[in-house]
């Protein structure tokens, strides 16, 4: 008898008691649904509808169906761009890891002046993008400029670097290598520091080699954190774009203009919304991708601790 | 032969840890432990050994080759750490053949000489395995095949039980003890454990401060300490010492002493730990705290007033300066 009662109100408090607490759950989502759908996904999903639909400045926007895509594929700036952007990142990503990671085996190990030089590393980090460009628009400034004072000094003449589409892309390359790297350092140096001394100790007794022993043991221990650098760095040579604002606009001739850089001019120059809204929609297509291939692949392939 | 002669080594780094002049021999295919408290240099000794620190002065030679100026590889040795020091993105078997691939041992070679390793380890299940996938007793096997797989004449071995659970650790002993005899090998062993060094050892050196207090068989240590601090160190419980006349201490085993009707130390009892097979009783007497050994159960009282009595053939006497051990000293009766 009591047990008929209690089953039969069992299931409802129980009830009550699983809405109460999702109820909870939604709400302290909500701060955070609301500014990422406002904010990231909204502005996505827009920026895709825009993608399909004609400018409409003299009437109402049409839809036209895959016509602003089959026009991308047909614009040689941006086949220009895009080029240029995987040139940019093929220069500027395994370099920038590389140097970074020669830096931290080096400031690892106990030598003089350690905490001086791992400073001098990272600096370039906290520094601005906009700051950073001013400073190397002085190093590449034609005649005047430090590279060229110092070419004169040794009986070389001058160059206009960032003038010339033969350099300029050289030259910006060497500048985000240069503000990269110092910060990609701070977490090799991290990863080295996990590593316990005994595993080398214990490489040593068996004969290994200094080289081998980084070769078999130390990189593939740094994996995750090679694999970590790889995609912010992939990444920030598509998102960063603030030198091209001061140094070249992009120029000369679409020389030096990243896929972003084009983004800004076709919306905010020519005010051609829907076909920067193409173009935004390809280049987030191509972060996605390179996400995706972390998450789907290479997070399977690698060792973590 | 690969017998281990260290000879005056000294390394200090101004702090504790450092050794002193330190001399000793480890005779071809022996087990010779390194025994002491922390911070006595017996880690110190081994990796001097092994050649991951460089001494400041004296020699070591193994198998008649100076090798006090060698790296550790040229020393032919092999050794197991306390952490045991694996490499955590390789599996088991890449683990145990990686110094065969840094020496560029053929892969038939490699592949024999796994499969036999992992057999004696007992490991061959579980070759495919990370080191994070394994037990801590099957890190401790691999890390002892990674040893053996060299057939180094020489192993060194850093408390390597001293991560293991009780049970495990007693087992791994007898394991650790066996292999080498089977092996031959001369194994060089630390441990702040004083039964593992007991059980194992076919030589032990008790080690304070940088220095060797005694060096002898396992029931040389115990029947013969050359000082009370090694009286202390050895047997569970240790031996008891108490203040004695004319400046000098006496020690008596607790098994030595009985609790005697008349005539006898008077004492109290303070407590009584019974381990099955016999209890340990302890007794407050005018010299200090005095255990007492006594076979099976013990049903005295906390409190109750007993005598302690023991035979004069079965106490040591220490000097109460300098700690050493009185021979001749004792009188009969």
């Amino acid at each position: 008898m009591v047990a008929a009662v209690m089953s039969d109100a069992a299931p409802s408090a129980a009830k009550r008691r699983t809405w109460t607490t999702s109820i909870n759950a939604w709400l302290l989502l909500l701060p955070a649904i609301v500014l990422l759908a406002t904010f990231t996904h909204y502005p996505i999903l827009a920026t895709l509808y825009h993608s399909f639909f004609s400018l409409g400045r003299s009437g109402p926007a049409e839809f036209i169906g895959l016509d602003n895509y089959r026009y991308m594929l047909d614009d040689d700036v941006f086949r220009q761009v895009l080029r240029n952007n995987f040139i940019f990142a093929i220069a500027t990503v395994p370099t920038s890891i590389a140097l970074a990671l020669l830096m931290a085996v080096w400031v690892d190990k106990k030598i003089v002046g350690r905490s001086f030089l791992r400073l001098a590393f990272f600096t370039p980090t906290v520094l601005p993008m906009i700051a950073v460009a001013n400073i190397w628009l002085f190093f590449y400034t034609p005649d005047y400029g430090l590279l060229d004072q110092f070419l004169r000094f040794l009986g070389f003449a001058g160059h206009n670097w960032l003038g010339d589409p033969a350099t300029v892309m050289s030259c910006l390359a060497v500048m985000v290598v240069w503000k990269e790297a110092g910060f990609f350092m701070i977490f090799y140096l991290a990863a080295l520091q996990t590593i316990p001394p005994e595993l080398k100790e214990a490489a040593s007794v068996e004969g290994a080699s200094r080289w081998y022993f980084f070769r078999r043991v130390t990189l593939p221990l740094l994996m995750p954190t090679t694999l970590f650098i790889s995609i912010n760095a992939l990444i920030n040579s598509f998102k960063l774009v603030d030198q091209l604002v001061i140094m070249t606009k992009g120029g000369p001739n679409n020389a030096s203009s990243l896929l972003l850089y084009y983004i800004y001019e076709v919306a905010f120059n020519f005010w051609d919304t829907t076909y920067a809204a193409t173009l935004t929609v390809t280049l987030i297509t191509i972060l996605a991708a390179v996400a995706l291939t972390k998450f789907v692949y290479l997070d399977r392939r690698i060792h973590y601790q | 032969m690969s017998e281990i002669v260290v000879n005056a080594v000294s390394k200090s780094w101004g702090g504790v840890g450092g050794v002193d002049r330190i001399s000793f021999k480890a005779e071809a295919g022996t087990l010779l432990v390194l025994l002491g408290p922390s911070g006595c240099g017996k880690s110190t000794t081994l990796r001097l050994i092994a050649g991951l620190e460089e001494v400041d002065s004296g020699t070591i030679t193994i198998g008649g080759r100076d090798v006090t100026h060698l790296s550790p590889a040229e020393r032919r040795i092999s050794m197991v750490f306390q952490s045991y020091a694996l490499f955590p993105h390789l599996n088991v078997a890449e683990n145990i053949i990686f110094g065969l691939k840094v020496r560029r041992v053929g892969r038939a070679e490699r592949e024999a000489r796994l499969k036999k390793v992992a057999d004696i380890v007992g490991l061959s299940h579980l070759l495919e395995r990370k080191p994070s996938q394994l037990s801590g007793g099957q890190r401790q096997r691999v890390a002892l095949g990674r040893a053996i797989i060299a057939e180094a004449p020489v192993c060194l071995m850093d408390e390597p039980l001293s991560n293991l659970d009780a049970k495990l650790r007693h087992e791994m002993r007898t394991e650790i003890r066996s292999l080498q005899q089977r092996l031959g090998m001369t194994m060089v062993y630390v441990t702040h454990d004083q039964t593992e060094a007991m059980t194992m050892a076919d030589r032990v050196i008790l080690m304070r401060d940088g220095h060797i207090e005694q060096n002898g068989a396992p029931h040389e240590l115990y029947n013969e300490p050359a000082s009370d601090f090694t009286a202390r160190f050895i047997g569970t419980p240790p031996m008891n010492i108490i203040g004695w006349r004319d400046g000098s201490l006496l020690g008596v085993r607790p098994e030595h002493i009985s609790l005697v009707e008349r005539d006898g130390v008077s004492a109290r009892v303070k407590a009584v730990e019974y381990l099955g097979a016999d209890s340990i009783i302890l007794c407050d007497t005018d010299g200090g705290t005095v255990c007492v050994r006594q076979t099976g159960y013990c049903s005295l009282p906390a409190g109750a007033q007993v005598e302690l009595g023991w035979q004069n053939c079965h106490i040591h006497l220490f000097d109460k300066d300098s700690g050493k051990r009185r021979t001749g000293g004792v009188s009969p009766h």
